[in-house]
């Protein structure tokens, strides 16, 4: 890998690059999809390449190559400084760079059992078990469970003699139920809409424990089938881990990364309304009980790494601390614009694309003192809200609506009966200061998405989000009309 | 065939058909696709990313009798074509048998689609990009505003190769220019153009028609949410279509009773009608799918009837029909769905949907929408870059954005004027060719500060 790193660079500074990263990815992916019973898809993808980042006059270019000999290394960092010189002629305020030491070193993600090393059958058997065991109840209409896994070994170096070498490894599953009558189509999903995932390996998997769980839940898809509608109006809402996490994901993670706040997502996901003016001021983003941290450094999560996509170290940054705005996601090129160095959150989804600003852990602290059913006992008169069904937010991340798979009456401090198709909305700040409780280590989980989109040409980032539940206070549940 | 890049992918996939075969199995399909792409993206008015790639993916599918496996790779020389070739035979091996397994699809006769491709987008440089990025922000700079946006170029070359005698290749080309302009008073207009022909894309044009809508979207004002009728331009119809195709278009959805479709059923008025065809000039061709079935003309909704959804060859199978050439790279539990829709255009101009609005709103986009109930395709999602308050027939002012939360099937139903002119555009499905349409009611649930 060095010599080819060392040519790559070595090109990029003699054509005028002052400077330039490579990144050398191979990245190997194991699927199974199984549905109703049936096997419908193993698949296996191994993709291997590189991209080389380069500054010039200020400006930057970046070009990419599945062919991994000299030569092309020769032709694509050419490419990329010519792209960067294209670049030039756009460019009103040159790049620049945080200091940063070179970075060097391995790390590896700790795996006890590793996932491609499991033999295909017993992966297969353990998914269908799960899935069979929700397909069977009566009512359901289709079953669909998966499994993955993804294993990267990444390679970086930089003009600066930074070189690292990573090996990450991603495991996710779920089986989720449908029951449909009519125009009525009722899912749920265990551990949650998108799965469960985690950078561990099968071991992670064995946990979850899917075929104890798959029947329970088919028989709560076909009771949502005849449950009464969700009521609209003002309720208080208690957000289990699994519909947490996404809320965590879509109005902290999205508006505290700084490329937004800069405005160059603005085109396509938008930008955000935690403006730098907000940071050193004061700002309440929530309650005094919210504390969000990005932790890069997090035990399982998918945005645990050594170094990010810049040769920056992994660490543990506030985001929100006891409810005040405290900082952001951020870059080398983006941190010295706000007087702050790297916060290692530069990512790329593979060799051919450029690393961006990406979530890491995004995790909101559990908070000592009460579990999430102390929560629902303290609860009066609410709803208990649990796994995503769809995720809307406006282009500064304002205004959000959620739709969960079932919401639960709680009366009298007591889960109670169903009811289909919930929704809630608000406007982030406003939600998240009416955050009244939030539980204890007892319910702080790690999740994540492995689906996070972003930047063009558009990118599928892995990140991690450890959530407990809490519980919001005048939360406006429902549209009125159905 | 018509182009050097196809042949030679086609050789590719002809290569990994033989390694697969050596290994014993009953049926085996390679899909190669090669793909060049580029991409500059632009924000408060200069380039700030560029990027490009070169890449190649070999898709395997192979059967043993009625038991399936997919494996891909981006190696194509002979050791990494056997190791894929291993894997895929491995995987098939051990699953079990799919008992309605309906085998690999045989050759289709195909229409060579010469309007996919043009030279000129396979050899778009950064410097042409760059280019086009100065004229947009240009038009920005003359109008007081800020510009934001991308300008991506690129040529896919697919080849399909199976044992059945399958033997298909093409290249195809696409252009996208896209950009938001933001002013100083929170203004904020967008526009797009998509082509097969870079040389299409009028980037002048493009940055004008944002900036303007940037400067008459500044200090908008609040509306109450409630039901309005509205007048949505095609940026804002691209996403009906994306919605419907993914959520119902499909036989799949059909087969596992969970889409809107029942041939027959009136679910628009007499003014929609929207087809998928591989083959208009006037979208992104293709014309053929990733199972190498030549692509047919699909009437999806005939004067707001529902008359026929895509197939691959599986989902065919079941309905004991012909593919429609609507499959996706294997392994897809997704099905099949239609990647190049096309709305009939009407008779009225902009000026008339317009004129027609008592009270309503004209709408210039939506943003980050998602299903809240899919089989009635209930969506939500928000207003975005543009929206004004309409009376009288004549726009008023601009309004601040408000989220909605809406059939999509109502909203066919309730379609009361389709504009003549239409627009090539880039949704997440492909490409897809839109009027601007006027409706009856649409309904916003909530509001938001900007």
């Amino acid at each position: 890998m060095r010599d080819l790193t060392e040519r790559a660079l070595d090109t990029a500074a003699s054509l005028g690059a002052r400077y330039a990263d490579v990144r050398i990815v191979r990245r190997h992916e194991e699927s199974i999809a199984i549905k109703t019973g049936r096997v419908e898809g193993v698949a296996s993808n191994e993709t291997e390449g590189f991209g080389i980042r380069v500054l010039v006059d200020g400006a930057w270019g970046f070009a990419s190559s599945h062919i991994l000999t000299g030569t092309e290394a020769d032709r694509v960092a050419g490419e990329a400084v010519r792209i960067a010189r294209a670049s030039a002629t756009a460019l009103r305020e040159p790049a620049v760079l945080d200091d940063r030491p070179p970075a060097y070193g391995r790390y590896e993600t700790p795996v006890d059992e590793d996932p491609f090393d499991v033999p295909l059958e017993t992966k297969i058997a353990d998914l269908l078990a799960a899935d069979q065991a929700a397909s069977a109840v009566k009512g359901i209409a289709f079953t669909e469970s998966m499994y993955a896994a993804q294993r990267e070994w990444k390679t970086f170096a930089a003009t600066d003699g930074s070189f690292t070498e990573q090996t990450i490894t991603h495991v996710g599953s779920a089986v989720e139920a449908n029951a449909v009558e009519g125009d009525e189509h009722q899912r749920r999903s265990y551990p949650d809409s998108g799965g469960g995932w985690q950078a561990a390996g099968y071991e992670y998997i064995r946990s979850l424990d899917l075929a104890a769980r798959a029947e329970p839940l088919a028989d709560e898809a076909v009771e949502l089938l005849t449950a009464p509608q969700c009521p609209s109006g003002r309720f208080t809402i208690i957000l289990d881990p699994s519909q947490l996490y996404l809320q965590v994901h879509e109005s902290c993670g999205h508006p505290t990364e700084l490329d937004r706040v800069f405005g160059t997502e603005a085109s396509y996901a938008g930008t955000s309304f935690l403006t730098t003016d907000k940071l050193g001021s004061g700002f309440r983003y929530g309650s005094e009980l919210v504390t969000i941290v990005a932790d890069a450094t997090a035990s399982g999560g998918m945005g645990t790494f050594g170094w990010d996509d810049e040769g920056v170290a992994a660490q543990a940054v506030p985001l929100v601390q006891d409810g005040i705005f405290a900082g952001y996601l951020s870059s080398r090129e983006t941190a010295p614009r706000i007087g702050r160095s790297s916060s290692g959150a530069m990512r790329a989804d593979g060799w051919n694309r450029i690393p961006l600003i990406r979530m890491t852990n995004i995790n909101l602290l559990p908070r000592p003192g009460m579990s999430l059913d102390d929560i629902v006992a303290d609860t009066d008169d609410g709803l208990y809200l649990a796994s995503n069904r769809s995720w809307s937010i406006d282009d500064r991340r304002l205004n959000f609506q959620f739709a969960t798979e079932v919401a639960y009456e709680i009366k009298g401090g007591k889960k109670g009966r169903l009811f289909k198709n919930p929704t809630y909305t608000g406007i982030t700040y406003e939600f998240w200061r009416s955050c009244d409780a939030v539980g204890d280590e007892r319910s702080y989980v790690m999740l994540g998405t492995p689906n996070c989109g972003k930047g063009e040409p558009s990118q599928t980032g892995h990140v991690g989000h450890a959530v407990p539940g809490a519980r919001f206070r005048d939360v406006q549940v429902g549209v009125g009309k159905w | 065939m018509n182009d050097d890049r196809a042949r030679d992918a086609l050789d590719l996939a002809e290569r990994a058909l033989d390694a697969a075969m050596q290994g014993g199995v009953t049926e085996a399909e390679a899909l190669v696709i090669a793909e060049d792409e580029a991409l500059t993206r632009f924000a408060n008015s200069q380039i700030h990313q560029n990027v490009a790639e070169i890449d190649v993916t070999v898709n395997l599918r192979v059967a043993i009798g009625k038991r399936v496996g997919v494996a891909s790779s981006g190696r194509t020389d002979a050791e990494g074509l056997r190791r894929l070739a291993e894997n895929a035979t491995a995987i098939a091996r051990v699953v079990e048998e799919l008992e309605d397994w309906a085998g690999l699809p045989g050759p289709t006769p195909a229409a060579p689609v010469a309007a996919g491709f043009a030279q000129s987008t396979a050899a778009a440089s950064p410097e042409l990009r760059a280019d086009a990025v100065r004229q947009v922000i240009s038009a920005a700079d003359d109008a007081g505003v800020t510009a934001y946006g991308s300008f991506s170029s690129g040529t896919e070359t697919a080849a399909v190769a199976n044992s059945l005698g399958v033997r298909v290749g093409g290249t195809r080309t696409i252009a996208q220019l896209l950009t938001v302009s933001m002013g100083p008073d929170g203004g904020s207009g967008y526009a797009e153009q998509a082509a097969v022909d870079v040389d299409a894309i009028d980037a002048t044009a493009i940055g004008r028609e944002a900036a303007g809508k940037a400067r008459a979207t500044a200090n908008a004002v609040s509306l109450d949410a409630g039901d309005y009728p509205v007048v949505l331009e095609e940026y804002a119809v691209v996403d009906l279509l994306d919605m419907l195709g993914y959520l119902g278009f499909s036989a799949l959805a059909v087969q596992e009773e969970r889409s809107f479709v029942e041939l027959g059923k009136r679910i628009g008025s007499d003014l929609v009608t929207i087809i998928d065809d591989g083959q208009d000039p006037a979208g992104i061709p293709m014309g053929f799918d990733y199972e190498g079935v030549a692509k047919r003309r699909v009437d999806l909704l005939d004067r707001g009837i529902c008359r026929g959804v895509v197939y691959d060859s599986q989902t065919a199978a079941r309905d004991d029909v012909a593919s429609t050439g609507h499959g996706l790279p294997a392994p897809n539990p997704w099905g099949p769905f239609p990647l190049n829709m096309v709305m009939a255009a009407g008779d009225q101009s902009r000026d008339d949907l317009i004129g027609g609005l008592d009270r309503g709103l004209l709408v210039t986009r939506f943003h980050y929408t998602n299903p809240v109930h899919p089989k009635l395709a209930i969506i939500t999602g928000m207003t975005r870059d543009g929206t004004f308050l309409v009376e009288g027939g004549r726009i008023v002012g601009p309004v601040k954005n408000l989220r909605f939360t809406q059939s999509y099937l109502d909203a066919l139903a309730c379609t009361v004027g389709v504009a003549r002119e239409r627009r090539t555009l880039r949704g997440f499905l492909g490409g897809v060719v839109v009027p601007a349409i006027r409706l009856e009611a649409w309904t916003f649930t909530g509001t938001t500060e900007h």
